[in-house]
C-alpha cells in the first residue's frame, strides 16, 4: 500500500485520510495538523509550529482549514454503515475481496473500498405456478415454491451476477426437467414428495455448478393440478371412483339382507321337517301299540270282536252323517231329493227341516224319527219288490 | 500571497483531477482491456488499484460473473415434425477479455444476440434428431450436454467467451396444439370414470349373484336335509306299522277300513243314501237276520 505511505500524498488523492490504515476513524486533530503543515510548506509560508488554534496567518488560512476540517469530516462521516444482525457486508478494497464483516455499525475507506450488505441468514422465497408437460404429454398445474438463504457471501456477490435471477431459471428448468419425466398420474399424486427431492437435489446442483453461493432450504410443490380446462373431467373421475365404492357397498348390503334370510328359510325348513319326522314316528309308534292291544284281545275272542267293531264303526258313521234310505232298486218311486235344502241346513236331518246344530240326543231321536218312517215305507214296499230283492246276489 | 494561494488551490485540483485520470480500480468480479489510443495493450488486468496515463490510455471494464442469457421463447420441430415452443437459458462468462473485446466491441447486448442465435441454432439441430417424448422426458441432460460442448467449441475460439451452461425451461406445446390435448386429457378421464363406474356395477353385478348362487344353495341344502328327515321319518313310522301289522294283516285291513269310514263320514254334510239290504241292516226287516 505504497499509497498510503506518509508523505507519499502526491499518489494519494485523497489527502492522506487514510494514514493510520486502521479501520477506525483516525485522529482528526493530527490529520489536520498534518495537512496545515503540507499546505503551509506547499504555500512556502513560515514554518507553523502551533497552527490550529491561532489561525494568525494571512490570507485564506482559516478559509482552507475549514474547507479540509469539513471534506474530512464529510470523508470519516460517509465511511459509516450499519450492518444488521441477518446480514453480512462484503468489502472489496480497491477491486480485491479484503474481508467479509459481521453485524454492527461499520467503517470503511469511502472511495477506496466498496461495501456490499446482503441478508444472509434471513430466509428467502420464490414461488411460480406454471403449466407444463408431462413424460406421457399431457399437461399439468404446478405450484411450486423455493425457500433458499445465501451460504456463501462471496460468491454470491461476486461470481454470479443477479444470482436470485439464476435461481428462478433453474428452478424453471429444474422443475421441468422432472416433471418432464414422470407421468401425470404420479405427478398429480402418489410422485408429490419426490417430486420435490427431485427437484431439489437438481437444483441445488445447478446452483453449485453456477456459484451462486445459495443453499435450498426447501423445495415444496404447493399445489400440482390438472390444468383448470380438464379440471371437471378430473373431478368426475373421483366422482366416479365414489360411485364404484358405493356400487360395492349397495351390493354388499343387499347381500347382508338377502343371505340371513335365506338361512332362516333354511332353518325353518329343517325345524319343519324334524317336527314332520318326530310326529310321523310318534304317530306310527301309537297307531302300532294301539292296534297291537286290540288285536290281542281280538284273537281271543275273533268273531265277536270283529262284530262288535264292526257296528261301532258304522254306527259312528250313520250317526255323524246325514242318511236317506231309499230302496234303490225300486224303480217306481219317485224321489225328490232337495239336496241344496240338505246342503244349506248343515248338519242335522234335512227331512224335519230344522235347526241343523242339534245336539247328539237331539240328533239320535231325530234318526230314530226317520228310521221309523223309512222302515214303515220299507215293509210297504217289501211285498212288491220281492222278487227283485230274490235276484240280487 | 493570495495569488499564491490560488496557485496552490488550483494545484490541488489539477492533482484530483489527474489522479481520478489515472488510478482506476478493477474490481474482483471484473475484467479490463487497457486501450492506448485504441490499441489493446493489456488484454487481461487483474483486479486491484492500477495507474494509467490519462487521456491516451483508455480502461474498458466487463463484468466477468456468470451471467444469464434468458432467450426468447422459439418454436422447434422435433424428428416427428411436431413443433413445440422451447424456452431456454444460458449462463455465461467472459474468459478471454481481448478476445471478447475485438469481437464484440465489448457490448454485452451484442455478445447476447449472437450467442442466442447460436443456442437456438444449436436447439434446433437437436431437437430436429429427437422425438417429442425424448425432449420432454428423457434426454434433456445428454441434449444440454450436447449443445454446451458444441457452442464451448466455437465461442471460446471466436467471443472469448464460456458457455457454462445451457437449459430449457419450458417445452411447451403451442396454444393451437394445446386444446388437443386438453381434449385428449378429458377423453382418457372420461374413459377412466367410465371404467371406475362400470368397474363398480361389474362388483356389484358379481356380489349379488353369489349372494343369489349362496341363497339357492343354502335353501337346496336345507330342502334336501328337511326331505331327508320327513324320508327318515316315514321310514320308520312305516317300519313301525308294519311290524304291528305283520302280526295280523287280515285283521289289520279290517280295522283300518273301519277307521277309515269313520273318517271319511265324519260331517253332517255328508249324505249317506243307504240300500236297506246292507248288512247293516240285517236286523232292520228281519229279527232272524236273514
Amino acid at each position: 500500500m505504497a499509497w498510503n505511505e506518509p508523505g507519499g500524498n502526491g499518489k494519494d488523492p485523497w489527502g492522506g485520510g487514510g494514514k493510520k490504515g486502521n479501520d477506525g476513524p483516525p485522529d482528526l486533530d493530527e490529520v489536520i495538523k498534518n495537512l496545515q503543515n503540507k499546505v503551509s510548506s506547499i504555500f512556502g509560508g513560515k514554518g507553523p509550529s502551533n497552527t490550529g488554534s491561532s489561525g494568525n496567518n494571512a490570507g485564506g488560512g482559516p478559509l482552507i482549514i475549514i474547507v479540509l476540517v469539513v471534506a474530512a469530516l464529510a470523508y470519516g462521516f460517509f465511511g459509516f454503515y450499519q450492518v444488521d444482525e441477518q446480514e453480512r457486508a462484503l468489502v472489496l478494497r480497491f477491486g480485491t475481496y479484503h474481508t467479509t464483516k459481521g453485524s454492527g455499525l461499520r467503517w470503511n475507506f469511502p472511495l477506496a473500498d466498496s461495501v456490499f450488505i446482503e441478508k444472509v441468514t434471513s430466509v428467502r422465497n420464490w414461488s411460480s405456478n406454471e403449466q407444463m408437460l408431462t413424460e406421457d404429454l399431457n399437461i399439468v398445474d404446478i405450484k411450486i415454491s423455493v425457500q433458499y438463504t445465501v451460504n456463501d457471501i462471496e460468491k454470491f456477490v461476486l461470481k454470479v451476477r443477479d444470482p436470485e435471477n439464476s435461481l428462478q431459471q433453474a428452478a424453471n428448468s429444474a422443475l421441468r426437467h422432472v416433471v418432464g419425466s414422470m407421468t401425470m398420474d404420479s405427478v398429480l399424486t402418489i410422485g408429490r414428495a419426490q417430486l420435490a427431492i427431485d427437484i431439489q437435489g437438481r437444483l441445488q446442483e445447478y446452483l453449485n455448478s453456477y456459484e451462486t453461493g445459495i443453499q435450498l432450504d426447501t423445495v415444496n410443490i404447493e399445489d400440482s393440478n390438472p390444468p383448470r380446462e380438464v379440471q371437471d373431467a378430473f373431478d368426475d373421475v373421483i366422482r366416479a371412483r365414489e360411485d364404484e365404492e358405493r356400487y360395492k357397498n349397495e351390493a354388499q348390503a343387499e347381500v347382508n339382507r338377502i343371505l340371513p334370510r335365506a338361512e332362516a328359510v333354511a332353518q325353518q325348513m329343517i325345524e319343519e321337517a324334524t317336527a314332520y319326522k318326530g310326529r310321523v314316528i310318534a304317530e306310527a309308534e301309537g297307531e302300532a301299540k294301539r292296534f297291537e292291544y286290540l288285536l290281542a284281545e281280538y284273537k281271543k275272542a275273533p268273531e265277536v270282536t270283529r262284530q262288535r267293531l264292526y257296528l261301532d264303526a258304522v254306527q259312528e258313521v250313520m250317526a255323524n252323517s246325514s242318511k236317506i234310505m231309499m230302496d234303490v232298486e225300486g224303480g217306481n218311486n219317485m224321489l225328490y231329493l232337495p239336496l241344496d235344502k240338505l246342503n244349506a241346513g248343515g248338519s242335522g236331518s234335512g227331512f224335519t227341516g230344522k235347526g241343523g246344530s242339534g245336539s247328539v240326543s237331539l240328533s239320535n231321536q231325530q234318526m230314530e224319527d226317520l228310521t221309523r218312517s223309512i222302515a214303515e215305507q220299507v215293509r210297504r214296499d217289501l211285498n212288491a219288490n220281492s222278487r227283485r230283492r230274490d235276484s240280487r246276489p | 500571497m493570495s495569488t499564491r494561494a490560488l496557485t496552490g488551490y488550483i494545484l490541488i485540483l489539477l492533482a484530483v483531477i489527474l489522479a481520478f485520470n489515472s488510478l482506476y480500480v478493477v474490481n474482483e468480479f471484473q475484467r479490463g482491456v487497457k486501450l492506448y489510443f485504441g490499441r489493446v495493450v493489456d488484454a487481461d488486468i487483474s483486479p486491484g488499484l492500477h495507474v494509467k496515463w490519462p487521456l491516451a490510455e483508455q480502461v474498458r471494464k466487463f463484468d466477468a460473473r456468470i451471467l444469464t442469457l434468458d432467450a426468447r421463447a422459439e418454436r422447434f420441430l422435433t424428428v416427428e415434425k411436431k413443433s413445440m415452443m422451447v424456452d431456454s437459458f444460458a449462463k455465461w462468462r467472459i474468459i478471454d477479455v481481448g478476445k471478447y473485446y475485438t469481437a464484440t466491441s465489448g457490448d454485452e447486448t451484442r455478445a447476447q444476440l449472437l450467442l442466442e442465435q447460436r443456442i437456438n441454432e444449436g436447439l434446433r439441430n437437436q431437437f430436429a434428431n429427437r422425438n417429442l417424448h425424448e425432449v420432454v422426458s428423457g434426454e434433456r441432460d445428454q441434449l444440454m450436454v450436447d449443445i454446451t460442448k458444441h457452442l464451448n467449441d466455437f465461442m471460446q475460439e471466436s467471443l472469448g467467451i464460456e458457455v457454462v451452461d445451457v437449459r430449457v425451461k419450458r417445452i411447451d406445446l403451442p396454444k393451437e396444439v394445446s386444446e388437443p390435448v386438453f381434449h385428449r386429457m378429458e377423453a382418457e378421464r372420461h374413459e377412466e370414470a367410465n371404467e371406475a363406474r362400470s368397474r363398480g356395477e361389474k362388483e356389484k353385478q358379481i356380489i349379488l349373484a353369489e349372494a343369489g348362487r349362496q341363497k339357492v344353495i343354502i335353501e337346496a341344502d336345507a330342502y334336501r336335509d328337511s326331505e331327508l328327515l320327513r324320508g327318515e321319518g316315514d321310514a320308520q313310522a312305516a317300519a313301525i306299522y308294519a311290524r304291528a301289522h305283520n302280526q295280523d294283516a287280515e285283521f289289520y285291513a279290517f280295522v283300518r277300513s273301519l277307521d277309515a269310514y269313520k273318517k271319511t263320514f265324519a260331517s253332517k254334510d255328508d249324505i249317506l243314501l243307504l240300500d236297506p239290504d246292507n248288512d247293516f241292516f240285517q236286523y232292520l226287516n228281519n229279527s232272524q237276520g236273514n
